[in-house]
């Protein structure tokens, strides 16, 4: 082999190499990090996976937002209208959380089924409500119906 | 009447685009030099009608004319004046008609600037541009007409602006950002244009440089607009979310990097030239995939305008069209095309190769994590979203990577470089870079954690390696000072691009590793300290503005004692929509910056707070803008502006 | 060996502009309804308003109208009502609610505070209705035509954008039936 031909594969050999590794890695850090989406009815059969970090979204059940009184605290539930899940959380919640509103929660599910969420996504300029928690909501056969406490603010 | 003569306006565009498309380029492959010289004036038509349509847009919305159903459903007569402009493109059809007269301004831009190309270039080049034309045009037309009127019963009053949009940043955000996708399609039609003509030379990667350059500066712009955007309207203090909108701008700017990089290859040593086409095949078709992915509403996001699937039909076919007549004309032509010169591997060409795989592998990455979640849900297994720790783990290493490439690529030679004369060229900077690393570890608080570490042995190795190579240029000249100021604008330009992402690596090691937030239950005169202030909540006073009302917290913040501020972070509801907004308090610093943001009332006057402290998280935009201004820069170097003189004492 | 290596790019954008594509069909807010271009279903439920008076789909048949799903507990039905008021005020269509597993208390003081845009109001208490209509949600609106048979489904909120859309479909309706 001549030395230009040579140097021409280490190049070659180089890039494939690297991008192979590159690949590996990206498949690894995509399995790694995909945080599945799982409805309350899921969560309450126990098909969700403990300690792995996962998305759950339901509307949430109108009068049990619960907010410590010390600190920033808060536990509410979440329900696809088959069933319930309980959600606790501390920090500030979005400004589109209100009750009687689809939200998402990431986290993940301690021993006792209840989800700890290290978020809580209200989606912005969303009319409806989160297209995942309406997929849930179908599919449990389920349709809101929670009374309200007050009219909408 | 007004949005009538719009509408006319853009009908009679599209048929000069349209003209444009077809003329010049037949003119070109026939050889007739009238059809060729169409080109121009098509150009400078189809220009001024789409101004003036958008034009008319402008003036339906600052005369209030809910008769025209996109300012009904946008504007509001309670917005000020200047966000009822920004409002034009604060929706769908009007920022595809923003896209439209960007595109335009491109294409006059290209038409006046092109006395240096030969007709017959400068005919396919702008034809090309005008069938892109042609096709947003339609787009606009025929699916998302802003002109449509809601006769016979106009309503009285509109339907507000989306109140995030109401802000100084997305009034320039959006245009600098389209400024960038959109300018990517002069490279894109140069390739093309290259391609049709079989002239892949170094002239063709002359010309398209600073073209290239202008595009990736403003691309840039817009991107760094949008982080900061971002930072202080909804972001909480983060700056970059992995959101897939985000995405969709960045995936053309690290292709973009790549093209600047590889045309600079192409051009000086005449490698890499069907590999440079692709790039800017691939820049454009990003670019158009991104305005896809927002506008159709396939991926879900905090950006993502309301989906529409006939709209996103119809820019998939352009799409499909676009993409797939490039890709399959660069099948065809490319395996024609010759490199004009070797190389060794240790040269500038392989490190610009090896800084092209990386860009590429970065954005391939970008891609398939924004996409997985469609392409599993296109195969019913689920719904599923990729967290930014995927992006994370896999962005910051490559772009350690590439930093370290930065250093060594600017002391490599073209063609061929000793081992040796490497080495002796770079244990200085090394050395140099781990020092500084280590005063600057000692100016810290505490030790920044590796990755951090490494970011700023990165930035100091950067810099040092810049000024070495600045050094080797002026060392055996007589008059050092003036052979310092005596370079030319493409270098300094590359300097200071290269300093900027010194800055950024340094704003993003520190921003992740000294960062501190905390959420807070406040009561009046409670009191929290923070990063060596002390915060003082003094309570909640009730506001209103022209389109809202709010409630503004008093924060007092002391240093030693001293009272240094006053913040006042607002909660706001915009009324005509119904929608809570939070805005934050900041206040700004080179060095740090102090964020209030409010929570919601948790009772007895008690409020969630949330108190953040960022160092040197302006430096993120600060690197961003030097980026822009070098490649602003290296486009202004009056060598473009010449005809066919190379000079070869340029670097890349 | 080369040319074909040259057809990848294309070939992956193809790869690629399937699973786009298929994504455009999987929009999620785009839910085909079963019951499209089927005749309402047959209901006898009482009316919100007057409670003594009993509604059927005969009700609903004669010109065509729009059927809106609203519920005190929805949000965006408050955002959309102010709305349906306009169109109501402008008598550019008759629209019909369904009062949607609600209380009807709330919901009268709802149309009383809000005002009532509606010719007459369905009150689903129970959401069988629903369930026949398959609403999963509020707001939902329906398309109805002269002789009742469904001719659109809406998601989400009425506006202005979205109104532009139904209204063509309405004079459609006017023109071509009745």
């Amino acid at each position: 082999m001549n030395p230009k031909r040579k140097k021409r594969l280490y190049l070659v050999l180089f890039i494939v190499v690297g991008v192979a590794v590159a690949v590996g890695l990206t498949m690894y850090a995509l399995s790694q990090n995909i945080n599945l989406f799982y409805s309350p009815t899921q969560i309450a059969q126990q098909e969700a996976p403990q300690g792995r970090r996962i998305r759950a979204g339901g509307m949430v059940v109108e009068g049990s937002v619960q907010r410590a009184a010390a600190d920033l605290d808060v536990t509410f539930d979440i329900t696809d209208y088959a069933h319930t899940v309980r959600v606790h959380y501390t920090g500030i919640l979005p400004d589109l959380f209100r009750e009687g509103q689809g939200i998402v929660a990431q986290g993940e599910i301690d021993a006792n089924g209840v989800l700890q969420a290290v978020e809580v996504l209200a989606k912005h300029d969303e009319n409806y409500m989160p297209p995942e928690v309406a997929d849930a909501l179908q599919k449990a056969g389920k349709m809101p119906m929670p009374a309200g406490q007050e009219f909408n603010k | 009447m007004i949005p009538e003569l719009g509408e006319y306006a853009l009908i009679l565009a599209l048929c000069l685009s349209a003209l444009l498309g077809v003329v010049p380029l037949v003119g070109a492959a026939v050889g007739n030099a009238l059809w060729c010289s169409f080109a121009r004036p098509l150009s400078v038509g189809l220009f001024g009608f789409v101004l003036f349509s958008f034009l008319c847009l402008v003036w339906a919305f600052i005369s209030n004319d809910f008769s025209v159903s996109y300012v009904a459903a946008n504007s509001n007569t309670a917005l000020p004046w200047f966000y009822r402009i920004s409002a034009v493109w604060g929706g769908h059809e009007g920022s595809l008609l923003l896209w439209a007269l960007i595109l335009s301004c491109w294409i006059l831009a290209v038409a006046l600037k092109s006395d240096n190309l030969p007709q017959d270039m400068r005919a396919r080049v702008l034809a090309v541009m005008g069938l892109i034309a042609t096709g947003f045009i339609l787009f606009v037309l025929f699916t998302s007409s802003p002109f449509e009127r809601l006769l016979p019963n106009p309503p009285a009053e509109g339907g507000d602006l989306n109140p995030l949009l109401q802000d100084f940043g997305l009034i320039v955000h959006p245009p600098m950002l389209y400024m960038g996708y959109v300018g990517f399609s002069v490279a894109f039609a140069f390739a093309i244009a290259a391609l049709i003509s079989g002239r892949l030379d170094s002239a063709w990667a002359r010309w398209s440089r600073p073209w290239t350059n202008i595009a990736w500066a403003f691309l840039t712009l817009g991107i760094v607009l949008g982080s900061w955007w971002a930072y202080y309207e909804l972001g909480w203090g983060g700056w970059w979310f992995w959101d897939p909108v985000e995405n969709a701008s960045l995936m053309p700017w690290l292709i973009g990097t790549a093209l600047v990089h590889s045309l600079a290859a192409t051009e000086k040593r005449g490698v890499f030239k069907s590999w440079t086409v692709l790039l800017a095949i691939f820049a454009f078709s990003l670019s158009l995939l991104g305005t896809f992915l927002v506008r159709s509403g396939v991926l879900t996001s905090v950006h993502a305008f309301a989906s529409d699937p006939e709209r996103g039909f119809f820019i998939l076919a352009l799409l499909g069209i676009t993409v797939g007549a490039s890709l399959l004309l660069y099948a065809i032509k490319a395996s024609k095309v010759k490199s004009e010169s070797s190389f060794s591997l240790l040269s500038r060409e392989s490190f610009l190769l090896v800084n092209n795989v990386l860009l590429t592998v970065i954005c391939a990455m970008v891609l398939l994590g924004t996409l997985y979640p469609l392409v599993v849900d296109a195969l019913n297994l689920g719904k599923l979203s990729v967290g930014p720790p995927y992006f994370n783990a896999l962005f910051v290493p490559l772009a350690i990577l590439l930093a370290l490439m930065v250093g060594v690529g600017s002391q490599v030679r073209w063609r061929e470089t000793s081992a040796a004369l490497l080495v002796g060229q770079l244990w200085l900077p090394g050395l140099l870079a781990l020092v500084a690393t280590g005063l600057t570890w000692m100016a810290l608080p505490e030790w920044p954690g590796v990755a951090a570490g490494l970011g700023l042995l990165l930035a100091w190795w950067v810099v040092f390696t810049g000024m070495r190579d600045l050094y080797n240029r002026v060392r055996n000249k007589r008059e050092r000072l003036q052979a310092m100021f005596g370079q030319s604008r493409s270098y300094y330009g590359m300097m200071l691009a290269h300093a900027g992402i010194a800055v950024l690596a340094v704003g993003i090691a520190l921003v992740a590793s000294f960062s501190e937030q905390s959420d807070l239950r406040m009561q009046p005169g409670d009191r929290k300290s923070f990063g060596g202030y002390e915060f003082v909540f003094e309570g909640i006073k009730p506001g209103a503005g022209p389109n809202y009302r709010s409630d503004t917290g008093v924060i007092q913040v002391y240093r030693d004692g001293q009272l240094y501020t006053t913040m006042q972070p607002e909660k706001r509801l915009y009324t005509t929509r119904g929608m809570p907004m939070t805005e934050a308090a900041i206040d700004p610093g080179l060095f740090r910056d102090l964020y209030v943001a409010l929570g919601e009332p948790l009772g007895n006057d008690a409020w969630a707070v949330r108190v953040q402290y960022k160092p040197f998280v302006r430096w993120i935009w600060l690197g961003g803008l030097l980026m822009m201004a070098g490649g602003l820069l290296a486009a202004s170097d009056p060598r473009y502006r010449k005809q066919n003189r190379r000079d070869a004492s340029v670097p890349a | 060996m080369r040319r074909i290596v040259l057809f990848l790019p294309l070939v992956l954008f193809f790869g690629l502009g399937f699973f786009l594509w298929r994504g455009l069909s999987i929009d999620p807010t785009e839910l085909p309804s079963a019951r499209l271009n089927q005749p309402f279903p047959a209901f006898q439920l009482a009316s919100l308003t007057e409670p003594d008076r009993l509604l059927s789909a005969q009700d609903l048949k004669g010109q065509p109208a729009l059927v809106n799903v609203w519920a005190t507990w929805c949000p965006t039905c408050k955002e959309e009502h102010a709305f349906l008021n306009q169109l109501a005020a402008r008598h550019e269509v008759q629209i019909f609610g369904i009062n949607y597993k609600d209380d009807p208390l709330k919901a009268r003081e709802w149309l009383k505070r809000y005002l009532n845009p509606y010719t007459a109001v369905i009150l689903d208490e129970q959401g069988t209705l629903g369930l026949d209509l398959g609403v999963y949600g509020a707001p939902e609106t329906y398309v109805v035509d002269a002789d009742g048979v469904i001719r659109y489904r809406h998601v989400g909120a009425v506006d202005e954008k979205v109104w532009g859309q139904l209204k063509g479909l309405l004079d459609e309706l006017r023109g071509g039936g009745a």
